[in-house]
């Protein structure tokens, strides 16, 4: 029951997370390899801000995301329209993107080594212990799961209904008929880019209140993210947040029972399974 | 098969080129040498991934995964077999290892292969690391009487036997069915090429020789252990230089070990913190200003030149 309800909450934020990059692969047909990295660079403010002037992670999301944002934009109008304009199938768009991705996320990197040093960071942020049936966790697990919740539900609720998120759906299913349709295809794609690189920056920020992250963690989260993307099936909102639950269950289940240190090798198993069992995702229908 | 006056005349070059640096030892001091067995390494490395990669446009990034199980198959098997069949040993394994990633991944799309070959090396590391910790073992001594230079000449024939190997697939069945994938998978597919299999083989290539280059390399690190074995960057490194050079051709990614190899310890030696940004610049680039490698753009250059009426 412990590793269930720990593995939930876990899960929870790495919902978040691949929704970013779900948003990013799946509706902008961009695979971003810098995604942990954006992710971190998230994380970093939050401590920046809670070290220097006491400001709860809570709050620093609402900086975290417009300037994520704005970051997002930008990246997606300098490096990869470009490659969207010159590409002459999605296979070379991909092999393009993938590379481009990979330099991105090596130079961030190497920036933040510049500027915050190799260290591993960590702060101490509502760690108080909070009961849930009979046995305690973290507060501060608790507090980023809740808003891990409320962001997803307002995302979903925003792709569901309201006019733009529909939009964005239709690019996703069919570029090419999006655009018979009168949608602004660029536009939108650079608008779900962005989006995807807000939502996983604020999954950073909450994150870091109960792991310890350092300027070259974010591949992990890379690589743990795709894996929940492609276990979910791509651009499909509930089959991602089932898979980040399940992966987060599963991942707390091997660190307790097994070894810590094998948390990315029982993801990385269970990716396996899924591309021998299920390659399309779990919702997903067999495409041609 | 019928080989034609060029044929000969570059196996003629090519053997002049090898004899000559097998002479590197005996030429220049131990600094020298060791830059000779770095640029041998990468040379047999990004040339039997860009065997791979330049025609099916698959990114691996398990060169990492599979060199480090070699470094183990002789960390763990010299104590117990004669030095020369580790080196078969390993080539074995890791085509084994090659198969499985091959079956299980390209049948998939391209995204699948990167991101299960990006974590491959990572798995294999930790699962070793864990049962280190259960069995109570740390790292393992490697100690022979191999030196540098021995270590030299194995990575420099292993160097010639890829390049052969490259150069006969080129001109079998195999390598003409995987031009066809390379230029349009779907006209292959439906020309009767089963081209998943086609992968899967070649694969096998780059999958083996970078084993055999982990478990030559082994003895030179004398002291072998998870985190050394499967660096995740040598993945990264091999990726740059093959594309810096072009996988267009079979000599293309020697012209991007070269200099890459010296711009790699130049700046280890300066700022060595500023690696990693020297790795994402490098991608950059690539795939802005040189797409395909120098090879590409020696290729502009002539033709240019040849409009002009200068060659």
């Amino acid at each position: 029951m412990d590793i269930i309800i720990t593995g939930f909450l876990l899960g929870g934020t790495y919902a978040l997370i691949a929704m970013g990059l779900n948003l990013q692969y799946g509706m902008a047909r961009i695979m971003n390899l810098a995604n942990g990295e954006m992710l971190v660079a998230g994380g970093f403010a939050a401590f920046w801000f809670w070290t220097a002037a006491q400001v709860s992670p809570l709050l620093t999301v609402f900086v975290v995301a417009p300037v994520a944002f704005a970051a997002n934009w930008l990246i997606y109008l300098v490096f990869l329209r470009p490659l969207v304009k010159r590409a002459r199938s999605r296979g070379q768009l991909e092999v393009d993107s993938i590379l481009t991705t990979f330099g991105l996320s090596f130079v961030s990197v190497g920036l933040m080594l510049a500027v915050f040093g190799g260290d591993y960071f960590s702060y101490s942020y509502l760690s108080f212990p909070v009961h849930i049936l009979g046995d305690s966790y973290g507060a501060n697990r608790v507090a980023a799961f809740a808003s891990a919740v409320v962001i997803c539900g307002a995302l979903w609720l925003w792709l569901d209904r309201s006019r733009p998120g529909l939009t964005i759906r239709a690019i996703a299913v069919s570029p090419d008929s999006a655009r018979l349709v009168g949608i602004d295809v660029r536009k939108m794609a650079a608008l779900a880019f962005a989006l995807g690189g807000a939502v996983t920056a604020t999954g950073g920020a909450l994150i870091s209140t109960f792991l310890t992250l350092d300027a070259s963690t974010g591949v992990m989260f890379t690589l743990k993210a795709l894996i929940i993307v492609i276990m979910g099936g791509v651009g499909d909102v509930r089959g991602t947040i089932v898979a980040a639950l399940a992966l987060g269950i599963l991942e707390t289940f091997v660190a307790t029972v097994i070894d810590p240190g094998l948390t990315l090798a029982a993801a990385y198993l269970l990716f396996v399974v899924i591309l021998l069992v299920r390659p399309q995702g779990l919702f997903g229908r067999r495409s041609a | 098969m019928r080989l034609t006056p060029t044929d000969w005349r570059n196996l003629a070059l090519s053997g002049m080129a090898l004899a000559f640096a097998a002479c590197l030892p005996w030429l220049f001091g131990s600094y020298a040498l060791s830059i000779g067995v770095t640029i041998a390494m990468y040379t047999v490395l990004a040339t039997s991934w860009a065997l791979f990669s330049g025609p099916t446009h698959y990114i691996s990034l398990a060169t990492a995964a599979f060199f480090g199980v070699g470094t183990y198959v002789t960390g763990i098997g010299i104590e117990h077999l004669p030095y020369w069949t580790l080196l078969p040993i390993a080539g074995v394994i890791g085509a084994v290892l090659a198969a499985l990633v091959g079956l299980a991944t390209l049948r998939l799309s391209g995204v699948y292969f990167v991101i299960f070959t990006l974590g491959l090396a990572e798995f294999i590391r930790q699962v070793i690391t864990w049962a280190q910790n259960v069995s109570g073992t740390k790292g393992i001594y490697v100690l022979t009487s191999i030196t540098e230079a021995h270590i030299y000449w194995q990575l420099l024939g292993l160097a010639a036997l890829v390049y052969l190997l490259g150069w006969a697939i080129g001109r079998s069945r195999l390598g003409f069915a995987l031009r066809i994938i390379g230029d349009d998978e779907q006209v292959a597919r439906h020309s009767g090429i089963h081209t998943a299999r086609a992968k899967i083989l070649l694969f096998l290539v780059p999958g083996s020789v970078a084993a055999i280059t982990g478990a030559i390399l082994a003895p030179r690190y004398v002291y072998i252990e998870p985190s050394l074995a499967f660096a995740p960057m040598l993945s990264f490194q091999v990726v740059i230089m093959a594309l810096l050079g072009g996988t267009g051709r079979l000599w293309g990614p020697l012209v991007g070990v070269i200099p890459f190899t010296f711009l790699w310890e130049g700046v280890s030696i300066t700022v060595p913190n500023q690696t990693t940004l020297l790795l994402g610049l490098s991608f950059l680039v690539i795939v802005y200003l040189l797409p395909k490698g120098f090879v590409g753009l020696f290729g502009t250059i002539r033709r240019r030149m040849g409009s002009e009426g200068l060659v």
